[in-house]
C-alpha cells in the first residue's frame, strides 16, 4: 500500500511535467504579445523591446523553461504583469472563496446525486425513475449561467432567502458563509449531479440483478439495508471514479459560476488575468488546478480500498 | 398438521408480449417437521420458482403468485412484506445453487453471516461475530476466527457453500430450501457438502426441500420424492419406492436416463436412454397430459384428459392414466 503510494505519487510528476511545458509554451502560443500590451498604445518599438527585455522574453524557449521550472519547485509563481504582486500572493488571497465552493458543491452534489441515483434503480421504469433521469437530462443541457441566473432571480431577488451574490469568508462564520454559497452550488452542481446521478442509476441496476442481493432477501435484509449496504457498497467504485473525474467540470463551472455571482474567487482572478494577458497569473492557476485534479484522483484510486476488498495496492 | 403445507400454488409472470408464463400451476405439497423432501425434475420445470415462490422472493410484478403455502398454519401468501421478513432467513432459510456469485464480495464473511443473527436475534456486533465463528466451526471451516475475518474471493467454491450454509442455519430455521446446493461444485466437494447437509440435519433437525435434478444427490440424502414437469407435479413417493418402481412413464426415463457405473465396460454398449423431445412451453394452457407430447405409451385419451394424481400405491401418487395400481387398499 505504502509503496503504491509511492509510486502513485511519482507519477504524477511526468503527468505534471507535461502539463508545465504546455501551460509554459501558452506564452508562445497564444496570440499577442505581452510587452506591447504592457507597455500600453502611446510606447514606441524601443520601450516595447525594453519591456520584453526585462521579461526576459528575449531568451531561447528553453533556457527560459528551464529557469521557470526551478522557480516554481522552489515555490516562486512569478510576478504578476499587471498588478506586480507576487502569483502565489494572489492566489493565497483568492484560493479560500474557490475552495469554499468547490467543497460547498461536492457535498451538494454526491448528498443529493447518490440517493436519487439508488432511488432511480430501486424504483426503476417507474415515473420516480422517470423524473431524476428527466432532471439529469436538464442538469447536463442547461448551462450554468442561466441556471445561476434563474437562481440568483427567483431565490434571492423574489424570495430574497439568499443574497443574490458576494462571498462572506468561512471566518466570519458558518452561517453568512454558507448562505452566500447555496445558489452558487446548486447553480454549478447542477452538471455534476446530473452525471453522479446517472452513474449511480446505471451501476445499482446492475448490481440489484446480482445473485448477492437475491441472498440478502432469503436473509430477510430490509429494502434500505439491501440497497445501501449491499448493493451500494459494490456499485461504489463506479460512482467514485466518475466523482473524481468530474471535479474538473467543477474546476471549470467554477470560472462561469463565480462571474455569474461574483465571488472573488481564483475563477474570477484566471477571467481577469486572461482578459490582461497577465501570463504569470494564467501559468501559475492552471498549474494549480492541474495539481489539485491529480492529486483528487489520486485520492479516488486510494478510496477503491475501502469500498472492495478484492483492490490491494 | 406439517410444517409446510403448500397448496393449488400457481406462480405465473406476465410476459412482454402480453402472455403468461405458468411457471408452477397448481403444485400442492407438504413437508413434516425434521423430514428431508427432494424436489426434481429437469431445467424448466418449476423447482426453482417453487423455491423462491416458498420465500415469496418472486419479484411481483412480473410474477404472481396464487393458492396458499401454510408455515405452521399460516399462509404465507397473505403475510405483509414486513411479517416476511421476519421469517426470511429466521424460521426459513434458503441455499443456492452459485456459492461463487451468492455471497456478497464486499463484506466480510463475518459480517454475511452476522447479519441474520443481528436482524433477528437482536445481537450485537461482537455477539454477532462470535456466532458466526460458532458457525464457521460448525460447518468444518479451519481457521474459523481467522476466516470470519476474510472476504468471499479468499475462499474456494466449496468452502462458500459452506458459508452459505452457515448463514441459512445461523438462526436454527426450521425448514432449509436448498436450490441445486452442490450443482455448481465439482464431484469430491459435492460428496462433502451433502455429508455436512446430512451431518447438520440431525444437528439441527431442520425439515429441508431439496431442489435437484441430480437423482443421485436425491438417492443419498432424502426420505420423500416429489417429481415435476411443465410446473406440475406428477409423482411422488418415498425414496427407495419410488426409485424400485417409477410410476409415471416421465419418473422411468429420468431414471432411465442415469448412466450405470461399469456400463460401457461389460460390453454391451447400449446407448444412453434418453427422454425424446422438449418440454411444452407453459406459455399456453396445456390440454390433457402435460407429458403426452414426449411420452411413449400416449393415446388419444392423455391428449384430451388431465390425469388426476392418484394413489396407485401406499403414499405414492402419480398422474398417469396408464400407471398399474398396485393394491392400495391392502
Amino acid at each position: 500500500m505504502f509503496a503504491y503510494i509511492v509510486r502513485r505519487v511519482l507519477a504524477t510528476i511526468p503527468v505534471m511535467a507535461i502539463v508545465a511545458l504546455f501551460v509554459f509554451s501558452l506564452l508562445y502560443i497564444a496570440p499577442g504579445d505581452p510587452a506591447a500590451v504592457i507597455a500600453g498604445d502611446q510606447a514606441t518599438p524601443a520601450d516595447v523591446e525594453r519591456i520584453r527585455a526585462s521579461l526576459g522574453l528575449d531568451r531561447p524557449f528553453l533556457v527560459r523553461f528551464g529557469e521557470w521550472v526551478f522557480r516554481i519547485l522552489r515555490g516562486d509563481l512569478g510576478v504578476s504583469i499587471f498588478t506586480n504582486l507576487p502569483v502565489t500572493r494572489m492566489i493565497a488571497q483568492r484560493i479560500e472563496p474557490t475552495l469554499s465552493l468547490m467543497v460547498v458543491t461536492l457535498f451538494l452534489a454526491i448528498t443529493i446525486a447518490v440517493p436519487l441515483g439508488v432511488v432511480a434503480a430501486w424504483k426503476a421504469g417507474s415515473w420516480i425513475d422517470r423524473g431524476v433521469m428527466a432532471f439529469a437530462v436538464l442538469g447536463f443541457s442547461v448551462p450554468v449561467f442561466v441556471v445561476g441566473y434563474l437562481l440568483a432571480y427567483f431565490f434571492a431577488l423574489e424570495l430574497d432567502w439568499f443574497p443574490v451574490q458576494g462571498y462572506t469568508p468561512f471566518a466570519q462564520g458558518v452561517g453568512p458563509w454558507l448562505s452566500n454559497l447555496v445558489l452558487p452550488a446548486v447553480a454549478l452542481g447542477g452538471v455534476y449531479i446530473a452525471l453522479i446521478a446517472r452513474i449511480t442509476r446505471a451501476t445499482m441496476l446492475e448490481v440489484l440483478q446480482q445473485d448477492y442481493i437475491r441472498t440478502a432477501r432469503a436473509k430477510g435484509a430490509g429494502q434500505g439495508t439491501m440497497l445501501f449496504v449491499h448493493a451500494l457498497k459494490n456499485a461504489a467504485v463506479p460512482i467514485v471514479t466518475v466523482i473524481g473525474i468530474g471535479v474538473a467540470l467543477l474546476i471549470g463551472g467554477a470560472v462561469v459560476t463565480e462571474s455569474v455571482f461574483a465571488i472573488p474567487g481564483l475563477g474570477r482572478l484566471t477571467v481577469d488575468a486572461i482578459l490582461r494577458r497577465d501570463y504569470p497569473v494564467i501559468q501559475g492557476v492552471i498549474l494549480l488546478f492541474s495539481f489539485v485534479y491529480v492529486l483528487v484522483n489520486l485520492l479516488i484510486d486510494l478510496s477503491y480500498t475501502l469500498f472492495d476488498p478484492r483492490i490491494r495496492y | 398438521m406439517a410444517l409446510l403445507e403448500v397448496e393449488n400454488l400457481q406462480t405465473h409472470f406476465r410476459t412482454p408480449d402480453g402472455g403468461v408464463n405458468r411457471a408452477v400451476d397448481g403444485l400442492t405439497f407438504s413437508v413434516e417437521a425434521g423430514e428431508t423432501v427432494a424436489i426434481v425434475g429437469e431445467s424448466g420445470c418449476g423447482k426453482s420458482v417453487t423455491s423462491m415462490s416458498i420465500l415469496r422472493l418472486i419479484p411481483e410484478p412480473p410474477g404472481q403468485l396464487a393458492g396458499s403455502i401454510r408455515f405452521e398454519g399460516r399462509d404465507l401468501l397473505k403475510l405483509s412484506e414486513r411479517e416476511m421478513r421476519d421469517i426470511r432467513g429466521n424460521e426459513i432459510s434458503m441455499i443456492f445453487q452459485e456459492p461463487m456469485t451468492s455471497l456478497n464480495p464486499v463484506l466480510s464473511i463475518g459480517q454475511q453471516i452476522g447479519e441474520a443473527l443481528r436482524l433477528h436475534q437482536g445481537l450485537s456486533k461482537s455477539q454477532a461475530e462470535a456466532k458466526a465463528v460458532e458457525m464457521l466451526t460448525l460447518v468444518g471451516i479451519p481457521a474459523p476466527a481467522k476466516r470470519v475475518k476474510e472476504y468471499p474471493h479468499q475462499l474456494s467454491g466449496g468452502m462458500r457453500q459452506r458459508v452459505m450454509i452457515a448463514i441459512a442455519l445461523a438462526c436454527n430455521p426450521k425448514l432449509l430450501i436448498a436450490d441445486e446446493p452442490t450443482t455448481a461444485l465439482d464431484v469430491t466437494i459435492q460428496a462433502q457438502i451433502l455429508d455436512l447437509m446430512r451431518d447438520l440435519k440431525h444437528r439441527v433437525g431442520a425439515a429441508i426441500v431439496l431442489i435437484t435434478h441430480d437423482l443421485g444427490v436425491v438417492a443419498e440424502v432424502a426420505e420423500r420424492v416429489i417429481v415435476m414437469y411443465a410446473g406440475r407435479k406428477v409423482e411422488e413417493a418415498r425414496v427407495e419406492e419410488l426409485f424400485r418402481a417409477p410410476k409415471h412413464p416421465y419418473t422411468q426415463g429420468l431414471l432411465g436416463a442415469v448412466p450405470k457405473l461399469g456400463s460401457s465396460l461389460d460390453g454391451t454398449t447400449e446407448r444412453l436412454a434418453e427422454i425424446p423431445g422438449l418440454v411444452p412451453s407453459l406459455k399456453q394452457k396445456i390440454q390433457g397430459c402435460v407429458f403426452a407430447s414426449r411420452c411413449p405409451h400416449a393415446t388419444e385419451l392423455c391428449r384430451e384428459v388431465p390425469p388426476a394424481l392418484e394413489e396407485k400405491a401406499p403414499r405414492h401418487v402419480a398422474a398417469c392414466h396408464y400407471a398399474v395400481k398396485e393394491a392400495v387398499a391392502a
